[in-house]
């Protein structure tokens, strides 16, 4: 069931953005992966490999596992207190399950958006500098560069340059979410995971965070979920098509999205279920 | 039969009108109002003629004192055959003295109470945990006079040497530890509100549990922090058993803590239960210690309910 392309020749190189990395570099490689809430097996048998420089897409219907594996890779899923899980994930050469893995250092490299945007009731200065602070940058000079870099870096600088120091909780949810990207790229990390980052805004701020996550490619490996298949054909290069737990298809977003080789994939795309 | 008849076929609008038309019921809706008014106007009414008799006493009061003897004296001498001195000053010491050494004792560990229950301990722990802290909060206060006199104080001499029996430290101690449920309890609250997507925000970040906790959690439920050590404060102040016991009642105007203090409440429990007859200014000066307590309370819970709107943060 699993269709795993590595050895396939890349058929869109040239139109991508990032024909100077070498796309063969894999930055997350998960192998044999399981995964029990308690009794209900929620990942089954999971293997993919997510190279770096690319936007992964991550879709099917609620409850298919979509999250939880994204939650995995950061490890974040175990902050539910009966998770179990069986496998590996090698993340740059090891596995995060490795018992002396420091959950802490791999959460530094890998960023997370979540599905509501989750600013803390701060300043949007002090949003954007509370991982560098905590990773022990406290040169006032040092986090004003941060700051205003991150702030570009997400494309929300112009409509905050003048209200650092206001409470992020007076922005719009498109803005708010927009900061929590900035927040996550304020340390500069090497994968950024996104969980449904739009479902909860309009259409415009949806608009503007995709055409951020174009963008952000260019620096930065992304893994996102999304529950709507136009999203994940504008906005990624590969997909990953999961169904009850399982990866039905893994493959070039055109690919999944045109000429899918397996019938509930087909079913799903073509908005038969789900 | 002919009746069940009938009513099978009054539709269910009808039957509700004819219930609607029923005059007892009618009348019930109007006086229930007016009889809950009434109860709820008693609790009121009290306040009030509390706040008139302390009122009223401390004027009469402050014919036989002056005003600025009463509030700058810096000596408390009710009971001196000469010529006795009304000065509120020893008396605030004594009340602040205690309330100061029970801050420092019930804030830290009331404060890191909380961040356990609220961010580390587990659900189980928690369930068996809090209950405890509020039974803690439940000990009669003169249980807790009697440990801070019997047991406290002898311990504390153990170290101190030159402490007297009846000093500010000891009762001072045991007040805190009489408080640090309710800040403990009322912050953990406060923790646990703020909702996990924002723990999860800085966790994502590679925050660890501490950092968590001391730099997200703990000023975004600052307000309800605030709010509960305020409360804490007022009720050290008004505080009465523990001091009275514990404290002595030699009302002096220094910074010692080791030796006899009287607060506010002490000196009221004092004459209270002594025999200073009607009439007396002993007897009027009572009420205006009360009152004194009484602005002093006021203003804590004035202070709890201007911070709690002032650092509200939404989330």
């Amino acid at each position: 069931m699993v269709q795993v392309n590595l050895n396939k020749p890349q058929l869109k190189e040239t139109t991508d953005s990032n024909q100077n990395v070498n796309m063969n570099n894999i930055v997350y490689d998960t192998k044999q992966l399981n995964l029990w809430y308690g009794n209900h097996h929620a990942l089954k048998n999971i293997d993919l490999a997510i190279k770096e420089n690319e936007v992964t897409a991550i879709i099917g219907p609620s409850g298919c596992g979509k999250s939880t594996y994204i939650k995995t890779l950061n490890r974040m899923v175990e902050l539910v207190p009966s998770v179990k899980t069986s496998g590996q994930i090698i993340y740059r050469d090891r596995n995060i399950f490795d018992s002396d893995y420091n959950v802490e250092e791999l959460r530094t490299r890998v960023g997370m958006v979540f599905q509501k945007p989750n600013p803390f009731p701060k300043s949007i200065f002090d949003n954007i500098a509370y991982g560098p602070r905590i990773h022990g940058i406290k040169n006032k000079k040092t986090l004003d560069e941060i700051v205003e870099k991150s702030l570009r870096g997400a494309a929300i600088w112009d409509e905050v340059k003048d209200r650092l120091h206001e409470n992020a909780y007076g922005l719009s949810g498109g803005q708010q979410q927009r900061i929590c990207i900035a927040r996550a790229l304020a340390i500069e990390p090497d994968v950024i995971l996104m969980d449904e980052p739009t479902s909860a805004l309009d259409p415009i701020s949806t608009l503007k965070v995709e055409e951020l996550v174009q963008e952000l490619k260019e620096n930065y490996s992304i893994i996102i979920v999304t529950h709507n298949m136009q999203q994940a054909a504008r906005i990624s290069d590969k997909t990953a098509f999961f169904l009850n737990g399982e990866v039905i298809e893994f493959d070039q977003t055109d690919t999944i999205f045109s000429t899918p080789s397996d019938k509930r994939t087909e079913d799903y795309i073509s908005g038969r279920f789900g | 039969m002919a009746t069940s008849e009938q009513t099978e076929k009054l539709s269910i609008q009808q039957m509700i009108e004819e219930q609607r038309g029923k005059k007892a019921k009618k009348r019930i809706e109007k006086s229930i109002p007016i009889i809950l008014f009434l109860i709820a106007s008693i609790s009121v009414l009290t306040t009030f003629g509390i706040v008139f008799t302390l009122i009223f006493e401390t004027i009469e009061f402050f014919q036989r004192v002056p005003f600025l003897d009463f509030i700058f004296g810096k000596e408390w001498l009710p009971f001196s055959n000469k010529e006795p001195l009304f000065g509120i000053l020893p008396l605030i010491a004594g009340t602040l003295k205690v309330t100061a050494i029970a801050v420092v004792v019930a804030v830290p560990f009331g404060l890191a109470s909380a961040v356990y229950l609220s961010e580390y301990a587990s659900d189980n722990t928690r369930r068996i945990i809090k209950p405890i802290l509020e039974v803690l909060a439940g000990v009669p206060t003169i249980v807790y006079g009697f440990f801070a006199l019997t047991f406290v104080t002898p311990l504390l001499q153990q170290f101190i040497p030159d402490l007297k029996i009846f000093n500010a430290l000891s009762p001072g101690i045991v007040v805190g530890i009489m408080i640090l449920p309710m800040i403990a309890s009322l912050s953990e609250d406060a923790m646990t509100s703020v909702p996990n997507s924002i723990r999860d925000g800085a966790l994502a970040l590679g925050a660890t549990k501490l950092e968590v906790a001391v730099k997200v959690v703990l000023p975004a439920a600052l307000s309800g922090i605030m709010a509960s050590i305020v409360l804490a404060v007022s009720r050290a102040i008004g505080e009465t058993m523990i001091v009275s016991l514990a404290g002595g009642s030699t009302p002096r105007f220094d910074l010692d803590m080791t030796d006899s203090i009287q607060t506010m409440t002490a000196y009221i429990v004092q004459v209270s239960t002594g025999d200073a007859g009607f009439g007396t200014t002993i007897y009027y000066s009572i009420y205006a210690v009360g009152f004194t307590l009484f602005l002093f309370t006021l203003l804590m819970n004035w202070l709890a309910h201007a911070i709690s709107k002032r650092f509200r943060e939404e989330y």
